[in-house]
Formats: C-alpha cells, structure tokens, sequence
C-alpha cells in the first residue's frame, strides 16, 4: 500500500549492563498506516518508551529494521538522523521539554531554526500559525513558568507540528497533568488526528488510550496485543460534559 | 544551518540568561583584570627603582683614593692621590669620555638671616651639571667662568631651600656658608631620594675652585672625579683606562690604591634587583592566572553540565551535534571577548588608581594584557567547548533526562 508511513521488522533492542544483558525490545514487526492515531500501552518497563525512543531516531535498535516513508532508518548517520528528527518526527514529551526563560513562540521556532531556507518572518508567521492551532497564540508571548502545565503542553504540541512532520510521536503527554487538562490535550491530538496528521502516543492510561484509534500493548519486550479501537471516544464531548469548575486552571 | 543563524542563536540565548551570563563572564573579568593590575603595579614599582638608579647617571664613573689601601690608616687628606691634573688628563687622553669633573665633598652650617641649616656641600666643576643631568628649576647654573675665577656663587637643592627661605625666593639672595658669602645662583630640580635612602636634594653646589679655596681645610682635601662616558656600553673599558692612565700618572702606585667605581655596577645590581621583582611579578601573575583560570573553568563547567537537558532538546527537535557544539563555543568565545575588554578595562582602571594614589607612573604593558586575555579566553573556550562536545555526543535520551 503506498500510504504506510512506518514499517518495523524484528526491531529489536538489548542494553547491556556490564555482563547483563536487558531485553528492552524482542523482535517487534509493526506496520502504520498514515493518518492514523495509534495508543502504544504498557506496564512500566513493557519496552513502550524503548520502542517509541526507536520509533522517534532518538536511539538506535540493536538489530531489525525500521523503514520510515520508504528509507531504512537503520543504517543512517548522525547527521541524516538529525535531519530525520527535524523534518519528519514531531515529538511531545512527558515533561513538556521547553526552553526555560525563552517564550512560547521562539520554543515553537526551535525546530525550524535548525532546518534550511527559512526566514525570519516566515519562522515567526509557522509558530503563530501552529499556536493558533492548538489554540494558545494569545500566549506566544509568555515564558513556559507563566504558563500551566496545559499550555506548557500545547506549546510542545505547537513545537512538534510547526515543522509540518510525518507524524507526531507523545510520549506521555498527560502523564504530568490533570483530568481535564489532559482531555483538552487529547481534544488537540484529536484535532490534530482529524486533520490528517498521523499521532503515535504512549501511555499506561487506559482512559486516555481511549481517546486512539488504534491500541498496541506491550509486555516485557514484547507487542502482546494490536486492535483497533472500533468507538474512540470524543474528547470534546468529554470536555463538554466534564463538570465545569472553572475556564482555565491557570495557577 | 547557517554560521550566522547559530551566532543569532547563541546571542539570544545570552541575552535569555543574563545572570548566568554575567556570572560567567565575571570569572574571566576577574581573572583579567587581577592579572593586568598586579603586573601594572609590579612593573611601576620595578619602574620607579630603575628610574633612581638611572637617576644617579648610569653611564657615570666614580674615581678616588683608597684610604685603606695599605695596613696603615692615613689620615684622611693625606692619602689623597688625586690631582685637577687628574681629572684634565682623564678628560683629554682617553677615549669615550663625555666629561669629567673634580668633587670636593664638604659639609657645614648654612645660614640665611634667622636660617639654619647643616647641609652637604659639593666643590664641582661645571660640567658636573651635565653629568648628573641636573638642572634648575628657578635662576641659573653656574658656568665655567664661575669656576676659572672661584666666584662665590652656588646652586641649593629644594630642601635647603625649603628649610633657609621658607617664604623668601631664593634667587641672588646671599647665603652664609660656614660664614663665607656666596650668592644663590638657582634651585636645583628635586630628585628626590636615591636608592639608599638619601636625600638628593639635601645639597649645595658651588664652584670646586671657590669650595678648594674658602671651604676646605689644608688637611682635608679629599677629591674625587666623576667622569661621564658618552655611552654606557664603554664604562667598563673606560674604567680600565683610567686606572692604567691613573697609574701612569702616580708612578709606584698599585692598582689597588684607587677605587675606580661606576654606577653601572650599581645598575646592574638594581636590575639584579629587578630582575628579582620581575621574577615575583611573573609568580604573582601565574598564581592569577590559575586562580582566574580554575574559576572560569568551574563556571563553564557547571554552566554547560546545567544545559545538557537543553542540548538533549535542541538535538531532539533537530539541531546537529556541530550546531549545539559550534552555539556553545560562540557563547564561550563571547563571553570570554567581552568578559576579557571589561577585565582590561577595569584592569587598566585599577592600575591608573594605584597609580595616582601611590604616584607611581603604572605602566600596564601589552604582553600583560594580551598574556591574561589569551589564558582565559583559551580557557573560556575550552571549558565552554569540551563539556558541550561531550553533552552533545552523549546519547540523546541520557541527555533528555538530564537532571
């Protein structure tokens, strides 16, 4: 099929610790389709973050294969992966990982920053533009301390889009929020998923898997389980029927 | 990505933390200026003896009779060898010498009205001035003239003049000198003291043959010449010289019974001295620069261990390891510039301020300033660079979750 975004075979990683040798990842074959919005879950110590480390070109797998938009990712250099990771991958992390003392919209720059012929004024226009997508452009302005952690998080989401990647790779991105925060950032993953882009999460919340389409498990190195999530839910109709304590939790 | 961009980066990311910034470049401010003032003052104080000594004349040859020559002790005037004869034939026969004159050295009570004082006096010929280089401040020096017909004339240095005419100008005022009259000519320039301690300007200075004839005793001619020579390079050969030509003159003398002295031997002693100080100045700059060093290299240290989390984000969003490696070294190579322009700065300001308080002349020399801005600036950059290099080679993830 031509729109398979990612395909792994027999990814495998092994950490080695002295003489101990730790089976993070056992031979995973997994094939992703573009546009889809896929939950990677686990217990702690599953291989999800592992696989998704591998999955994002932030490490390298021991042995298998790993083919992203038709490349084998598996034999590149430093610096091609670099340009992987800037132009195809888009992440979001757990701890948000912004720029301290430097404000939302320059954090929402930084991707762009690193990539090639792009001004200065078409820099600025790409980060308000993504702000305004995940809905904080009112906010470019503040540093990440003057922000919640909800917004700390749609200015990552913000950073992990504004390059325009082929996916978007969240590894825990509500694992540092709140209930409602973290259904607002699901209704922008959805969001995101409904306008086509393909969203790669990991999470060991059943309640926010929910929110996918599609739900991987995984269990001491090993894919256990892979189906789709026939009735996702809606994380806007949550939001609206979630009782209403304030508008924004802000501190 | 583009140089320039990087430059933009690492620029904005100064100015994005400026406490660390300037933590940072206090280090190499520090580091600098301690280096560029000690070396400053330590070359003024070496200065200020060089100057004494060169003050004294260092191209001067001092001759006269050995009293002790012999297991007899003479009276004092009694052993004396030297004639005028001497010092003209010195000044005629040998080769490279610029001038020389007779010293007749004598002390008594100088008086001017209610005025006392108890100075030294010197018998000179004229040219004594100009192989001192000494000159007056106000009125004249006496000339050869004054010397061929023993004029009661006479030059006083700033303290006699301080101490016999607080309040009065000196000039053509009648001075008793051990009760003989002798008009006041000028006021020598004050040279302050030499480098053992005494007064130069504790001094009247009159014509030897006017000294010879009213001053001195029958038993107490005691003389020596001093002779200039035109350049410093010749004094040992002419030293030589005038003991051969000396030995000639007085046949059956030894070589031993005249003490040719020239203020080179002094000067070398000085620069002996100096070359101490210099010796001090360079341990007290090596143990500034360390010590400047290790704390520029602490900050650095720290400063980049404390953004490894940030490397690991800028090379998660996609910034190459040359990118993060060439931004930190930008932000080091800046810090340590500007850091290093304050600390000269501040340095030079510093020895100005010694300087003036101290009235020292301070001369703060290129090489102190381009020794201490090149040691920390390479230590800037090195300590900037390394642990970058390191953070950026680091597995990305270890970096992420920096702590």
């Amino acid at each position: 099929m031509n729109d398979i975004l990612l395909t792994t075979k027999s990814l495998s990683k092994v950490y080695e610790m002295g003489d101990i040798r730790v089976h993070a990842l056992r031979h995973i074959d997994l094939e992703v389709i573009k546009g889809d919005f896929i939950a990677i879950m686990g217990a702690s110590g599953s291989g999800k973050t592992t696989f998704m480390n591998l999955l994002g070109c932030l490490d390298k797998a021991s042995s298998g294969e790993y083919i992203l938009d038709g490349i084998s990712v598996h034999d590149m250099d430093d610096e091609k992966l670099t340009q992987i990771r800037n132009q195809k991958i888009g992440y979001v992390f757990q701890s948000f990982y912004l720029l301290p003392r430097t404000t939302a919209i320059e954090n929402v720059e930084l991707p762009l920053l690193y990539c090639k012929k792009c001004s200065l004024h078409e820099r600025h226009q790409r980060a308000m533009d993504a702000l305004k997508t995940v809905g904080i452009e009112d906010r470019a302005k503040h540093f990440p301390n003057q922000l919640s952690g909800g917004q700390q998080q749609r200015v990552a989401i913000a950073r992990a889009i504004v390059n325009n990647p082929s996916f978007i790779l969240a590894d825990e991105p509500t694992g540092n929020l709140d209930t409602r925060t973290s259904i607002e950032v699901m209704a922008v993953l959805q969001e995101l998923h409904a306008q086509g882009k393909t969203v790669i999460m990991v999470t060991h919340e059943p309640d926010i898997a929910q929110y996918a389409h599609r739900h991987i498990t995984f269990r001491d190195g090993k894919l256990i389980r892979d189906k789709e999530n026939s009735s996702p839910k809606d994380a806007k109709t949550d939001l609206a029927n979630l009782p209403k304590i304030s508008e924004e939790e802000d501190e | 990505m583009s140089i320039l961009g990087i430059v933009r980066i690492a620029m904005k990311s100064l100015l994005r933390n400026k406490t660390r910034t300037f933590l940072t470049m206090l280090g190499i401010i520090i580091g600098v200026a301690a280096v560029i003032t000690m070396l400053a003052i330590g070359q003024g104080a070496k200065q200020i003896v060089e100057d004494q000594v060169n003050s004294m004349g260092t191209n001067v040859v001092m001759v006269s009779s050995n009293f002790s020559r012999s297991n007899v002790r003479q009276a004092a005037g009694e052993g004396n060898l030297l004639t005028i004869g001497d010092v003209n034939a010195i000044k005629n026969e040998l080769d490279g010498v610029l001038y020389a004159s007779p010293v007749y050295n004598s002390w008594g009570q100088l008086k001017f009205e209610g005025n006392n004082w108890r100075g030294s006096i010197m018998g000179v010929d004229s040219d004594y001035f100009f192989i001192r280089e000494m000159d007056v401040s106000q009125g004249e020096l006496f000339y050869s003239s004054d010397v061929e017909n023993a004029t009661k004339v006479c030059v006083i240095g700033k303290t006699v003049a301080d101490n016999l005419f607080p309040d009065t100008n000196p000039i053509g005022k009648i001075m008793r000198i051990r009760n003989i009259p002798f008009t006041i000519r000028g006021v020598l320039v004050p040279k302050g003291q030499n480098v053992m301690g005494r007064d130069q300007d504790d001094i009247v200075v009159a014509p030897y043959t006017t000294v010879y004839q009213r001053l001195l005793g029958r038993h107490w001619r005691m003389m020596s010449i001093i002779v200039s020579a035109q350049s410093r390079d010749y004094i040992h050969i002419l030293q030589q010289d005038i003991l051969n030509l000396l030995q000639n003159r007085h046949p059956g003398t030894t070589a031993e019974e005249f003490i040719v002295n020239s203020q080179t031997e002094l000067a070398e002693t000085a620069s002996r001295v100096s070359d101490t100080m210099t010796i001090l100045l360079a341990s007290i700059a090596g143990i500034s620069l360390l010590v400047g060093g290790i704390g520029i290299m602490n900050i650095m240290l720290v400063s980049v261990t404390e953004r490894v989390k940030e490397i690991g984000i800028r090379r998660a969003v996609g910034a190459g390891k040359r990118d993060v490696l060439l931004q930190f070294i930008i932000e080091a190579v800046a810090i340590s510039l500007i850091g290093g322009l304050i600390g000269i700065a501040l340095g030079v300001g510093a020895a100005r301020l010694v300087g003036n308080a101290m009235n020292w002349s301070i001369a703060v020399t290129l090489w102190s300033v381009l020794l201490s801005v090149g040691f920390s600036m390479a230590i800037g950059i090195f300590f900037g660079w390394y642990p970058a290099r390191k953070a950026a080679n680091q597995n990305l993830i270890d970096a992420l979750r920096y702590e």
